[in-house]
C-alpha cells in the first residue's frame, strides 16, 4: 500500500513538474507570438501576379521577423468600401481605380499621409508629376502610386510582313491606312481585324476615352472644372476618326467579330492568336504574351498620335495603382513603414516590375539595375516619362462621369447620335449636373 | 362560471363591472400584442426601419464613407430632371411589364392548358416544363447568352444553316429584352404548375354544362375556364409584376457577359445596360447608384420611388380585378 501511495505521489509531482514546464513553456511561446504583429494587405492582383506580388512581400517579412504579413488579392473597390464602412479595414490596402483617389481622400476613407510623409522626410520628387496628380485629392495625399501602367501599341510583325507594312503607323491616319491593309474578310465576316477601336473593347478602348485624350491633346475639364467635350475640338476629332474606321468594317460585322473573341486576360486573347493585328494595351500584356505565347512575333510602339501634332508622337496614357491605408487600422505604424517599402524601395519596385511587367513609379526604380531588359517594355517606360503623357481626371464623385461619357461614345459608334456637337453639349451638362450632385469638383 | 360566482357578479355595482371589463379587455390586447411580438419585432426591425432610414437617407448627400448630408430634395430633383439614365431605366422596366410579364403569363397558361389535355405522359411532360424552373437564374443566364451568341452560338449556327442571317441577340439593343424575355418565358415552371393545378380543379360539370348548351371548345375557354381560373391569373399578373419592377440578376448578368465578350477589363460600370441602356432595368439603375458610384442617398430617392410605383401599381391591378375575377365560394 505503502509503494502504491509513494508511485502515487512520484507521479502526481512528476506530472505537476511536467504541467508547469508545459505551461511555461507555452507562456513563453505566447510571449514570443505575442509580438508578432498581423499585417493584411488587400491587393487587386491575382493569380500569377499575386504570387509575384506576394514574393516582393516576403522580402519584407525576412526584414521584419515581428511581423506576420497576410496578403490577399483580388480585391475591388466595393470590397475596400464595404471593410471600411463596417470597421473591419485592412492594414494596407491598394486599388487599380485611380479615379476612386477623390472618393477614398475626399471622404477621408484612406488616412492622410502626409504627416508620415513628412516626418520621415519622404521626397515627393521620386515620383513623376503624372502619378502624383491621381494620388491625391485637392491637395490631401492618401496616396501612393506603387507601378503604374502606360498604354502603347502592339502590333503582330507576321501581320505585318505579309502585308507589306515595314513599321508601326506614327498618326491616326496612317493607322488607319495599316489597319485597312491588315484586315481580312470572308465576305461580310471579319478574319482578322487591322485595328479595332469600337468603344469597350478590351482594355485600350475603355468607353470614356480616357486612353486616347491625349493621343489627341483632349480635355474633359476647364480649370474651373467644367466639362468642356463640347468644345474641345480634339474630342469630334478623336470621335469622327473612330466612327470613320467603325464604320470602314461595318458596326454590326464588328459586333459578331468580337463576340467570337476570347477573353482579354486568358491565353485566348485576340491579339496573341492572331486574330488582330494592332492593338492599344497597357504594358502588362508583355508579361502575359511571355507567359501564354512566347514564340509570338510582335512588336511594341507609342501609340500614333494626332495628325496635327506629330511631335507628341512617344505620348501615351497614364495611370496606376495606388496604395494607402484605411481608417480603423489598427498597425498603422507598421502600415506606413510597409507602405513606404513597397512604394519608394528601388528593390521593391524593380522586383515587381520584373515579376509582373508594370512601370516602375519612382525615378529612381526606372534606372535600376535591377530592372530586366525588354526592349519591348521599355517602350512603355518611355511613353511613362514622357511629358506629353496624361493621366484621367480626378473628381470627388469617384468615376460616375466616365460612365456618361461611355453613353454617349457606345450610342455614337452605334450611329444614334444625330448631331455630334449637340450630343457633347448635351454631355457637357450632364456631366456638370452629375458633378454638382454627387459633391464632384476637384479637376484640376 | 359557478352559479355562486354569477350571482356574485350580478351583485357587484355598474362601475365595477364597467372596470373589469375594460381590465379584461386589455388584459386581452396584452395577450393579442405578446402572441404578436415575434412579428412585431421582425417587421420594424428588417422593414420599419430600413423603410425609414431608406426615406431619411434619401433626402441626403450619402457616400457610405462619411457621415450623410441634409439635401432636402435634390436627389428627386436630379432623378426626374437630370438623370440621363433615369428615363431609360424606367421605359426598359415598363417594356418588360408591358410584354414580357403577359408573355409569360400567357405562356404558362398555354402550356398547363396543354397538360391539362393529355391523355399519355402527364408527369413526364409536366417536369420537362417544369425543369427550367429549377435552373439558378445566373447560370440559365450564362447559358442562353451561350446559345445567342451571334458569332459561335448554336441558335444562329443553326439558322445559318437555314439561310437566315440570325440577328445580334444580347449584343444589339433592339433584341437585348427579346433575348430576356425568351429567358424568362423558357422558366415558366413555376406559374405553369399552379396554372396546370388550377385548370384540372376547373369542375366538370361545367363543361358539360357548357357542351349540352353548345359551346365549342373556344368559347368554353373564355366563358368556363378563364373566368373559375380567374383568382390565378390574378396572382400570376401581381407576381409578374412585382417580379418586372425588381428585375435585376438576369438583366445584370446577361449585360456583363454579353459586354464581357468585348471587354474582359473588368469594366463594369460601362457594362451596367449594354448595350446603350437596353438592359438598364430600374433596379440595375439602383445597384449602380449604390454600389458602383456609392451614391447611397440618391440609391435611396430611386429605392422610394420604386417603392411609391410598387404600392400603385399592384393597388391598380387588385382594385381593377373586382371587374374580372371571379371567386367561388362565398369569401373574396
Amino acid at each position: 500500500m505503502r509503494r502504491v501511495t509513494g508511485s502515487l505521489l512520484a507521479a502526481l509531482v512528476l506530472g505537476a513538474v511536467l504541467a508547469a514546464a508545459i505551461t511555461m513553456g507555452s507562456a513563453h511561446a505566447g510571449a514570443r507570438s505575442a509580438k508578432k504583429t498581423t499585417l493584411t494587405v488587400w491587393v487587386g492582383w491575382s493569380a500569377r501576379e499575386l504570387r509575384v506580388f506576394k514574393g516582393v512581400v516576403a522580402d519584407y517579412q525576412k526584414k521584419h521577423p515581428e511581423l506576420n504579413i497576410k496578403v490577399v488579392g483580388s480585391i475591388n473597390d466595393t470590397k475596400i468600401t464595404n471593410a471600411i464602412r463596417s470597421g473591419n479595414a485592412p492594414d494596407v490596402v491598394s486599388s487599380f481605380t485611380s479615379s476612386m483617389v477623390g472618393v477614398y481622400c475626399g471622404t477621408g476613407a484612406w488616412i492622410n499621409l502626409q504627416p508620415y510623409l513628412s516626418k520621415d522626410h519622404v521626397s515627393l520628387n521620386q515620383f513623376p508629376k503624372t502619378t502624383l496628380y491621381y494620388t491625391q485629392f485637392k491637395g490631401k495625399r492618401c496616396a501612393l502610386p506603387l507601378l503604374a501602367d502606360s498604354y502603347g501599341l502592339y502590333y503582330n510583325k507576321t501581320l505585318f510582313a505579309k502585308a507589306g507594312i515595314s513599321s508601326p503607323p506614327k498618326t491616326f491616319s496612317e493607322l488607319t491606312a495599316d489597319a485597312k491593309k491588315l484586315t481580312q474578310r470572308s465576305g461580310n465576316k471579319i478574319k482578322v481585324i487591322g485595328y479595332d477601336p469600337y468603344w469597350n473593347f478590351y482594355s485600350g478602348n475603355f468607353t470614356d476615352m480616357t486612353n486616347y485624350a491625349p493621343l489627341f491633346g483632349a480635355q474633359y475639364y476647364d480649370s474651373k472644372g467644367k466639362a468642356v467635350l463640347a468644345s474641345r475640338y480634339a474630342w469630334s476629332k478623336l470621335l469622327r476618326w473612330q466612327k470613320s474606321l467603325i464604320d470602314y468594317y461595318g458596326y454590326s460585322n464588328v459586333v459578331r467579330f468580337q463576340a467570337g473573341l476570347g477573353d482579354e486576360f486568358s491565353a485566348s486573347n485576340a491579339f496573341e492568336i492572331g486574330k488582330i493585328a494592332m492593338m492599344m494595351d497597357g504594358e502588362w500584356r508583355v508579361a502575359f504574351i511571355k507567359a501564354e505565347h512566347p514564340t509570338l512575333n510582335y512588336g511594341t510602339a507609342p501609340m500614333p498620335v494626332d495628325d496635327a501634332h506629330k511631335s507628341w508622337y512617344g505620348a501615351g496614357a497614364v495611370n496606376g495603382t495606388i496604395i494607402g491605408i484605411p481608417k480603423g487600422g489598427h498597425n498603422v505604424d507598421q502600415a506606413w513603414e510597409l507602405v513606404r517599402w513597397l512604394t519608394t524601395n528601388d528593390h521593391a519596385l524593380a522586383k515587381f516590375s520584373n515579376g509582373i511587367r508594370n512601370v516602375p513609379s519612382t525615378r529612381s526604380s526606372g534606372h535600376s539595375k535591377e530592372l530586366k531588359p525588354d526592349p519591348r517594355f521599355a517602350t512603355f517606360v518611355r511613353i511613362f516619362n514622357n511629358p506629353h503623357s496624361a493621366t484621367a481626371p480626378i473628381t470627388g464623385a469617384g468615376s460616375a462621369w466616365n460612365t456618361l461619357v461611355g453613353r454617349f461614345t457606345v450610342k455614337w459608334q452605334a450611329g444614334k447620335v444625330k448631331s455630334l456637337h449637340k450630343g457633347l453639349v448635351t454631355l457637357d451638362k450632364q456631366i456638370d449636373k452629375l458633378n454638382a450632385q454627387q459633391g464632384g469638383g476637384g479637376v484640376p | 362560471m359557478s352559479q355562486g360566482a354569477v350571482a356574485q357578479a350580478a351583485r357587484l355595482p355598474a362601475t365595477a363591472r364597467r372596470r373589469a371589463r375594460r381590465k379584461a379587455a386589455w388584459r386581452r390586447r396584452g395577450l393579442v400584442l405578446l402572441l404578436m411580438s415575434p412579428w412585431l419585432a421582425g417587421f420594424s426591425i428588417f422593414f420599419g426601419y430600413p423603410l425609414v432610414m431608406s426615406g431619411y437617407l434619401s433626402l441626403t448627400h450619402y457616400d457610405l464613407l462619411s457621415a450623410p448630408q441634409w439635401r432636402g430634395f435634390a436627389n428627386y430633383h436630379y432623378l426626374f430632371h437630370d438623370d440621363p439614365q433615369f428615363w431609360p431605366g424606367v421605359r426598359n422596366t415598363l417594356w418588360f411589364i408591358g410584354i414580357a410579364i403577359p408573355l409569360q403569363v400567357a405562356f404558362a397558361f398555354g402550356i398547363a392548358l396543354m397538360l391539362a389535355r393529355a391523355k399519355l405522359g402527364l408527369g413526364f411532360f409536366r417536369t420537362i416544363f417544369y425543369l427550367p424552373a429549377l435552373a439558378p437564374p445566373v447560370a440559365a443566364t450564362l447559358g442562353f447568352v451561350y446559345l445567342l451568341n451571334p458569332a459561335t452560338g448554336p441558335v444562329n449556327i443553326i439558322l445559318g444553316h437555314l439561310g437566315i442571317h440570325g440577328p445580334l441577340w444580347f449584343q444589339s439593343p433592339g433584341w437585348a429584352k427579346p433575348s430576356l424575355t425568351l429567358l424568362q418565358i423558357w422558366g415558366v415552371g413555376n406559374a405553369m404548375v399552379i396554372f396546370l393545378a388550377a385548370v384540372l380543379d376547373v369542375p366538370q360539370h361545367l363543361y358539360e354544362s357548357a357542351e349540352l348548351d353548345g359551346a365549342g371548345p373556344l368559347r368554353r375557354l373564355r366563358w368556363v375556364t378563364l373566368p373559375t381560373i380567374s383568382p390565378v391569373i390574378l396572382f400570376s399578373v401581381v407576381l409578374g409584376v412585382i417580379q418586372g419592377l425588381q428585375y435585376f440578376t438576369q438583366a445584370y448578368v446577361a449585360a456583363n457577359i454579353a459586354a464581357g465578350q468585348a471587354s474582359q477589363a473588368g469594366d463594369t460600370v460601362n457594362n451596367l445596360g449594354y448595350p446603350q441602356d437596353s438592359t438598364l432595368f430600374y433596379p440595375v439603375l439602383l445597384y449602380q447608384a449604390a454600389f458602383v458610384n456609392n451614391f447611397m442617398g440618391y440609391a435611396c430617392a430611386l429605392a422610394m420611388v420604386l417603392l411609391v410605383v410598387a404600392f400603385a401599381v399592384t393597388s391598380v391591378i387588385l382594385w381593377n380585378s373586382r371587374r374580372w375575377v371571379h371567386y367561388t365560394g362565398s369569401a373574396r
